[in-house]
């Protein structure tokens, strides 16, 4: 059960976002512009970093939503798999597993992050932005990750609703809510 | 010096909203709704709690400018400051804060250390749902901002009356407006 009286039938942030719109506003547009606006990362691969620090946290709302996103925009769950598994075997670009090292240490601390962790970035392509949108990324979901068990949000274990809600965000980006109440009436979508 | 290349002569955070306004945007717009909009816990309180979590998390900027902020909203009252980091049990504070700080610790270390007893024992001083969402998302925020601040290695001068001089003017201000001085001034943002 909630810590608080969270609107019920939302699960996760969806229902944390519900009870206090104010705040859900700008972490929605925060999201909105590191996940899904265009960059020279893919849209896929932000949702990597995403979810693996999300894993790092424990997070299971996070990890399992974002990691649906981050299927829906590589066409496979396999890569999110293997980069759950280990992504220095994953498939992925060696850019990505460096910054993926990168978000790793902001996990665990601001002050983890090494000269030699950025440079080894910079050596396989990395620039500034693709840098510090990895550092932000992962500054980002230590809030959001501790903003939905911190409140013990409700997260049920069922893929097909993490499934639908990965394919809203993928498809529509985080300005708008990729759930909603089910037994009230329904709006089209 | 910072890991990527940050504009000189801006310290701490502004350096890094200044590299990227697209994000820097909603960040100062969820600091402002948190810390700086009008709510049953005074601004002094809750930046009290951000200066609390940033020394945690051992950033310097973010618990020197906070810590000055909540000062300023303190009615100058460093001393009060100085307490609430060394031991908040014997700071002269409210029972309510000092519960809700309990919480920010816990949010601290990851969500899942908020317990049930936690939030009963917040509630039983008078703490309302909306001051326990509001503790543990300004909690989860500075592990955000802190990690940010410090991922990057951003300049933070050790100098403790700049801190006090834009923590006045910070706690007058707010966010939203303050950040006009670091960013650029560009209608589309």
């Amino acid at each position: 059960m909630p810590h608080i009286a969270l609107p019920e039938q939302l699960p996760g942030i969806s229902s944390a976002f519900a009870f206090r719109p104010e705040t859900a506003k700008p972490m929605r547009e925060l999201a909105h512009v590191l996940l899904h606006e265009p960059n020279s990362l893919s849209q896929g691969e932000r949702e990597l970093i995403a979810t693996y620090v999300s894993s790092l946290n424990d997070c299971y709302f996070c990890q399992t939503s974002h990691g649906a996103a981050a299927a829906c925009h590589l066409g496979t769950t396999e890569t999110v798999r293997q980069v759950h598994a280990d992504f220095q075997q994953a498939p992925i670009s060696e850019k990505l597993k460096r910054l993926l090292v990168i978000a790793g240490q902001v996990q665990r601390g601001g002050k983890q992050v090494s000269r030699s962790a950025v440079d080894a970035a910079r050596e396989v392509g990395a620039t500034d932005t693709e840098v510090h949108d990895a550092v932000l990324i992962a500054a980002a979901f230590c809030m959001y990750n501790r903003y939905v068990d911190g409140l013990a949000t409700l997260q049920p274990q069922d893929e097909t609703m993490y499934a639908q809600m990965g394919a809203h965000l993928a498809r529509e980006g985080y300005r708008t809510p990729s759930i909603r109440p089910t037994s009230e009436e329904s709006h089209p979508s | 010096m910072p890991h990527i290349n940050l504009p000189e002569g801006l310290q701490g955070i502004r350096a890094a909203m200044a590299f990227r306004p697209e994000t820097a945007k909603p960040l100062n717009e969820l600091a402002e709704v948190l810390l700086h909009a009008p709510n049953s816990l005074t601004p002094g309180e809750r930046e009290l709690i951000a200066t609390y979590v940033s020394l945690q998390n051992d950033c310097y900027f973010c618990q020197t400018v906070h810590g000055a902020i909540a000062a300023a909203h303190l009615d100058g009252d460093e001393q009060l400051v100085k307490c609430v980091k060394a031991d908040f049990w014997s700071a002269d504070i409210s029972g309510k804060l000092k519960a809700l700080l309990v919480i920010a610790g816990k949010v601290q270390k990851g969500g899942k250390y908020v317990t049930a007893a936690d939030v009963e024992a917040a509630r039983n001083v008078g703490a309302t749902d909306i001051e326990i969402h509001d503790a543990v998302l300004i909690a989860a925020a500075f592990c955000m901002y802190n990690r940010y601040v410090d991922g990057l290695d951003t300049w933070q001068p050790r100098d403790e009356e700049l801190y006090l001089q834009r923590g006045r003017k910070t706690a007058k201000e707010g966010y939203v407006t303050m950040s006009k001085e670091y960013l650029p001034q560009d209608s589309r943002l």
